[in-house]
C-alpha cells in the first residue's frame, strides 16, 4: 500500500512506516514564533525557569504587528526581541514581513516538519512540507524539549484540473473549495493537492490556496514539488533546499473531491464566514468602502501585479480607501523597482509596511461600523478588522483591484 | 486538572465560533493582562457572556468551535472565566490542542439536544453527561489517552517537567 505525502514525510522523519492515527513524537525541522504566540511562551518560560533552547539554529522570532501601534505591544515586542538574542535564535523585525513570508523566503525546506505559533503555517505545504499551526505552549514544548507530538492526519485528495478561465485565479479555487467542503471539511487532516491546474501555477498562486488550508480546518494543506518550486527556490538563492517531493501513485486517500478549473467564475466569501461562498456575478451593486490588497494570502509580487494591470492610468473611486499590503520588504522593494507601487500609488494606494495590523484589525485599516470591505486577507470572521460591526468579503486581487477602481464589488472580467 | 466531576449551566453557542469571536484581535494589547481580556470573552458571540458567566458553567457549540487563529489567549481566557467544560460536535484543532495544554476539558460530542441553560452534570470516568430533569437523556463519550494524560497534569507543561519528555504519552 503506498503512502501519500504526508505519510511519506512523517515516515522518513521518524524512520518506520507510520499509518493514519498513529501517535509520533518528532523533532521538527525549524520552527518559529511572532508577536501573538511568542510572548506567552517567553514568559511561561521564565515562570518555569526553563532557560535553553534546543538547537537556536532551527528557531525564528519575529514580530508581525509593527512598528508598534501601542505602548502594550511594544513591551512584549521588547520580551521577545531580547529573548531571541539573548538565544542567539533568528529574529526579523516588525514592518519586515510576516512570519510566514519569512520562513517561506528563507528558511523552509522541501520535505521538512515545520511548526509555528501561527494558524497559516499551513502555507509552506506548498514547498512540499509538513507544515502546521501551534499555540504558544506546543511551541515552547519543542522550544525546550526539542519535540512535539503529533497525530498521522488521514489525508484528503482535491484534485483540479483545466485551464482557469481569464479574471479567475488560484484564491477562487480556494473559495470554491471552501464553500463546498464547509469550514469543518478538513478537520484534522490533510489537504493534498494535485492536477494540472495545480501544476500549472506560480508558486506565488500555489502559497494563496495553502495559506488558506486552515480555513478548512486542515492540519496540513500540502502540495507535490516541480520545477515551479525549485525555480522558487532558486531565485531566494537557496536552489540545495530543493528535493523531489511526491505522493506514491497507489496511496490511500480518505476522500478525492475533482474541481473542473475551467468553470471556476471569480468568488467571494461572504459575511462573516469564509465558507459562505457565491460568484461576484451574483452579488447585485454593493458599495465598498476599504478594500484590502496584500497580505500573506495574497501580498505577493504576482498579486500587485495583477492589481496594478487593472488600476494602470486610473484612479480608484474617492469614497474607496485602498490600501496595499506586500507581504514582505523583497516583495516591497521588487515592486518598488519595477513601478508597480508607483502605479498602485498614483491610483490612490495607500502602501503600507508589510505587516498583520490591517487583517487582524490591530492598526492600520479598522473599519467604520457598517462599513463593506472587500480584501484578498484568509479571514472574514465577525470582528476580523477590528470592528464587529463591518463587513468583510474576501476575494483575489483581480476582484478586488476592480472593486476599487469602480467603488462596487465587480467581476474582475468586466474590467480586464 | 480534569476532574471526576462536573455541574453546570449551559451557554449554547453556534457553529463555527472563531477565535477571533473569543479573543477579539483588536484587543491584543491585552494579551499581557488575561484577567482584563478574559472581560472580553466571547463578547462578539454573546454580549451577556462575560458579564454573567459564572464558574463551572459549560460552554456548548456546534460544529468548528475555537476555529480560526492559534491564539492561546482564547481557551486561557474561558479557562479565567470559571468555565468547566466545552462541548462541541467538533473543535478546530489548535484550539484543541491550546485548551487540552491549558488543562481545559474538551469533550466532542453530539450537541443537538442540549439547549440554553441546561443544567448538565458530567462523569469523567463514566465518560457520562446526564441533563438535570431529563431522564432519557445521556450521552456517551471518550476521551482520548493523550489527552488525559495532558489533563491529568492540569497541562502540557506540567506533563513534560513531571516526565522529562512526551515519549510516554
Amino acid at each position: 500500500m503506498g503512502n501519500t505525502i504526508v505519510e511519506k514525510i512523517l515516515s522518513k522523519k521518524v524512520g518506520h512506516d507510520v499509518r493514519p492515527n498513529d501517535t509520533i513524537v518528532i523533532e521538527p525541522d525549524f520552527v518559529a514564533l511572532h508577536d501573538g504566540s511568542g510572548p506567552l511562551a517567553v514568559r511561561l518560560m521564565k515562570e518555569k525557569g526553563w532557560n535553553k533552547v534546543f538547537n537556536p539554529k532551527k528557531v525564528m522570532f519575529c514580530t508581525e504587528f509593527g512598528p508598534s501601534p501601542k505602548r502594550e505591544l511594544s513591551n512584549e515586542h521588547a520580551l521577545i526581541r531580547n529573548f531571541a538574542k539573548e538565544h542567539n535564535c533568528y529574529w526579523h523585525e516588525g514592518g519586515t514581513g510576516n512570519i510566514h513570508s519569512h520562513l517561506l523566503e528563507h528558511y523552509v525546506k522541501c520535505g521538512d516538519v515545520i511548526t509555528a505559533g501561527d494558524s497559516h503555517t499551513t502555507t509552506h505545504g506548498a514547498l512540499g512540507a509538513f507544515s502546521t499551526g501551534m499555540g504558544s505552549t506546543d511551541m515552547l514544548g519543542i522550544l525546550n524539549f526539542g519535540k512535539t507530538w503529533l497525530k498521522v492526519p488521514q489525508s484528503i485528495l482535491v484534485e483540479v484540473n483545466g485551464k482557469l478561465p481569464e479574471g479567475v485565479y488560484s484564491k477562487d479555487i480556494f473559495l470554491y473549495l471552501l464553500k463546498e467542503i464547509g469550514s469543518d471539511g478538513a478537520i484534522y487532516k490533510s489537504l493534498e493537492f494535485r492536477g494540472d491546474t495545480i501544476s500549472a501555477l506560480s508558486m506565488a498562486a500555489r502559497f494563496t490556496i495553502t495559506n488558506m488550508g486552515v480555513e478548512a480546518g486542515a492540519k496540513v494543506a500540502i502540495m507535490e514539488t516541480d520545477e515551479h518550486t525549485k525555480a522558487f527556490l532558486k531565485t531566494m538563492g537557496r536552489e540545495e533546499d530543493y528535493q523531489e517531493i511526491k505522493a506514491d501513485i497507489d496511496a490511500t486517500y480518505e476522500k478525492k473531491i475533482t474541481i473542473d478549473a475551467s468553470k471556476l467564475e471569480p468568488m467571494v466569501a461572504k459575511p462573516h464566514y469564509v465558507e459562505n461562498g457565491d460568484k461576484v456575478c451574483n452579488i447585485n451593486k454593493l458599495k465598498v468602502d476599504q478594500v484590502l490588497l496584500g497580505t500573506c494570502t495574497n501580498g505577493r509580487v504576482e498579486d500587485m501585479h495583477i492589481a496594478a494591470d487593472i488600476l494602470k492610468g486610473h484612479k480608484v473611486k474617492p469614497w474607496v480607501r485602498f490600501i496595499v499590503l506586500p507581504n514582505s520588504k523583497s516583495v516591497f522593494l521588487e515592486c518598488i523597482k519595477d513601478g508597480t507601487f508607483a502605479i498602485l500609488a498614483e491610483a490612490g494606494g495607500m502602501i503600507l509596511a508589510p505587516n498583520c495590523g490591517a487583517c487582524m484589525g490591530v492598526h492600520e485599516g479598522i473599519p467604520a461600523d457598517g462599513e463593506i470591505v472587500i480584501s484578498t486577507q484568509n479571514r472574514n470572521f465577525k470582528g476580523r478588522m477590528g470592528n464587529p460591526s463591518a463587513f468583510i468579503y474576501l476575494a483575489s486581487p483581480a476582484t478586488a483591484a476592480a472593486s476599487a477602481l469602480t467603488g462596487y464589488l465587480t467581476d474582475p472580467r468586466e474590467v480586464i | 486538572m480534569i476532574k471526576n466531576y462536573y455541574k453546570g449551566k449551559v451557554w449554547k453557542f453556534k457553529d463555527n465560533v472563531s477565535t477571533d469571536s473569543i479573543a477579539p484581535g483588536r484587543l491584543m494589547y491585552l494579551r499581557s493582562n488575561p484577567e482584563e481580556y478574559a472581560k472580553h470573552v466571547l463578547e462578539d458571540a454573546n454580549l451577556e457572556f462575560p458579564k454573567k458567566v459564572k464558574k463551572d458553567d459549560f460552554i456548548v457549540a456546534g460544529n468548528n468551535f475555537g476555529c480560526g487563529s492559534s491564539r492561546e489567549i482564547a481557551p486561557l481566557i474561558i479557562k479565567i472565566s470559571g468555565v468547566g467544560a466545552i462541548l462541541a460536535k467538533s473543535f478546530g484543532r489548535i484550539f484543541y490542542r491550546n485548551a487540552i495544554n491549558n488543562g481545559m476539558l474538551l469533550i466532542q460530542c453530539d450537541t443537538d439536544n442540549i439547549q440554553e441553560n441546561d443544567i448538565l452534570s458530567i462523569d469523567t470516568d463514566k465518560g457520562e453527561i446526564k441533563k438535570e430533569g431529563d431522564t432519557d437523556f445521556k450521552i456517551d463519550f471518550k476521551i482520548e489517552n493523550i489527552e488525559k494524560r495532558i489533563l491529568k497534569e492540569d497541562g502540557l507543561l506540567n506533563y513534560e517537567e513531571k516526565h522529562g519528555s512526551l515519549e510516554q504519552l
